[in-house]
């Protein structure tokens, strides 16, 4: 056995190592629990939830790029209701922090998801997707709109007494503003980032390649930009972060982890190796070992700039 | 449905810039259905970053075949394979064609690389029934006959086989086909399929076809391959996990 210490801690939130599967990439743990054993993991963030189910957009709905895929899934989900009924007894079964990540068109949409899903024990935490058009201000996203995030912050935390994550958008040219309202507002976390918006066309047809005309940038083609924007959060307020954008490896791990985050997040390289995880936590441990690090939780922010 | 590290046995070019790769996999091989599939990773590098899905094409002991042409890079990388190359390799995905029924008669629809899952589901068939196939392409050069029986073709331009559409040829052949007690399975472009479903419904044929989308995951995890569904106009079925396979009946195309 080794002696390496894996356990992060996120605010309040204990995880037995930095290794989250991020919203979006895992549905409600069922698929992916073929390939990884969810009681091995850190944590899991469910596929954002809205108040009422999401049929999501008509296809195409993604389409790949150097390095990096494009989505435009529209939200597609169960809604809050049949989650609770339905998706819940499954999750139940592990030892695993259960995050939900919540999806709206209004704050009060928002509230009232937390307010719903706060009472259920198995749900450890809520990680707010801001990246959705605010439908009261002619669709501009909440994510780009300082006063929004820093208001859904505050109105969310005032219905509940589990950690609340905002998971930032890095459409944005200061994310550090951001990630300060959600700390003036209550917020205990940030996520960090988002997808990047990108599109793409076909040359011949000149027609966007997928139907919502723009999609979310994920992949190995963001951690550049992840890695910046953590580190920019990082310098600048005094609040946890997960990082997040196209981890593939357990380097991609450490390294997010020097540039500020207590925790990381999988993406996209779920869909490529469903059971990324099993081999970043060797190889995470092997580093520790290497490296004479006793505790992974001092790689945190121990940048040398 | 397992990750696995699977070796290249050989790549054959057939006549027309068609490929089939040989590959080594018992885990694979002795469990796969026709009309399911494999979600490939075709290098080790994030370039090209997602795996390719691909219909099983047919299986030989320990061994399957894939069916592809060189459209993109992952399949111009893949067309370079060679013995004992190694593909990282998930499957046996989805829903394939359900065989039985009370059917004497299977009549095969394929257009273009829609004849992929085929020469396996004729295999898989075992002899019991008589077998029709009516093979589709925009011109002589997309007719792919490889492991089909009984052909009929029918190209857009009218350079091979019958002149018109491959669902028009089922119309000439209303009469035979009304004659057996059958079920079509097809598979090929969205636009083949669409006439075919109403020619089905027409004439109250059994039909099941194999969709095709771009995805992600192959699993249902990216939700990345939405289908419209006929019984519940609320919510999307996913070609990976609910098909690729559906009774025709069942979606709008």
């Amino acid at each position: 056995m080794s002696n390496v210490d894996l356990s992060v801690q996120v605010g309040t939130l204990k995880f037995r190592n930095p290794v989250l599967l991020a919203s979006g990439t895992v549905g409600y743990g069922n698929e992916i629990s073929e390939f990884t054993d969810l009681n091995k993991i850190g944590g899991i963030v469910t596929k954002s939830l809205s108040l009422k189910p999401r049929k999501g957009n008509p296809p195409q709905r993604i389409v790949e790029t150097p390095a990096g895929m494009l989505n435009a899934i529209g939200l597609a989900n169960v809604g809050v209701e049949v989650f609770l009924k339905e998706k819940i007894p499954f999750l139940k079964q592990y030892d695993v922090p259960l995050i939900c990540n919540i999806a709206a068109s209004t704050v009060e949409e928002y509230v009232e998801c937390t307010r719903i899903l706060t009472s259920e024990d198995t749900i450890k935490g809520f990680e707010i997707n801001v990246s959705c058009p605010n439908v009261k201000e002619g669709g501009l996203q909440f994510g780009n709109d300082v006063k929004a995030v820093g208001n859904i912050t505050e109105k969310v935390k005032a219905v509940t007494n589990k950690p609340v994550i905002i998971k930032l958008s890095p459409n944005v040219s200061y994310i550090s503003e951001f990630a300060r309202v959600v700390k003036d507002s209550g917020g205990d976390a940030v996520s960090a980032i988002n997808t990047l918006v990108g599109t793409a066309f076909n040359i011949y047809s000149r027609k966007p390649k997928i139907h919502n005309v723009s999609g979310g940038l994920s992949g190995p083609a963001i951690k550049p930009v992840a890695l910046a924007k953590v580190l920019e959060i990082r310098q600048n307020v005094d609040i946890p972060i997960i990082g997040i954008g196209g981890i593939m490896t357990w380097k991609d791990v450490v390294e997010f982890m020097i540039a500020g985050a207590s925790a990381i997040q999988l993406g996209t390289v779920n869909f490529i190796n469903p059971s990324a995880s099993k081999e970043i936590l060797e190889g995470l441990e092997n580093y520790c070992t290497s490296q004479g690090i006793e505790q992974l939780s001092e790689l945190t922010g121990s940048y040398k700039i | 449905m397992v990750t696995i590290k699977a070796l290249v046995e050989k790549t054959v070019e057939l006549d027309n810039q068609i490929f089939l790769l040989k590959i080594k996999s018992p885990e694979i091989a002795h469990s796969i259905k026709p009309g399911q599939f494999l979600n490939i990773k075709v290098s080790e590098t994030i370039y090209p970053l997602l795996r390719r899905p691909f219909s099983v094409c047919d299986v030989e002991d320990d061994f399957f075949y894939i069916m592809f042409n060189v459209f993109g890079e992952g399949t111009k990388i893949l067309a370079r394979k060679h013995f004992g190359d190694e593909l990282d390799v998930l499957g046996p995905l989805g829903n394939g064609f359900n065989l039985n029924g009370n059917y004497d008669t299977a009549v095969i629809v394929a257009g273009g690389l829609g004849a992929a899952p085929f020469p396996y589901f004729i295999k898989s068939l075992g002899g019991d029934k008589k077998i029709f196939s009516f093979i589709g392409g925009r011109t002589y050069r997309d007719v792919i006959t490889h492991g089909m029986k009984n052909i009929s073709i029918a190209t857009d331009d009218g350079s091979l086989g019958y002149k018109g559409n491959v669902v028009e040829l089922l119309n000439e052949n209303i009469e035979l086909l009304k004659s057996q007690k059958l079920k079509i399975f097809a598979c090929g472009p969205n636009a083949m399929l669409r006439a075919l479903k109403n020619f089905c419904i027409k004439n109250n044929f059994e039909c099941e076809v194999s969709t095709e989308s771009s995805m992600a995951c192959g699993f249902g995890i990216c939700q990345g391959c939405p289908i419209e569904s006929t019984k519940n106009p609320d919510k999307y079925l996913l070609v990976c996990k609910d098909g690729p396979v559906f009774n025709v009946k069942d979606i709008i195309i």
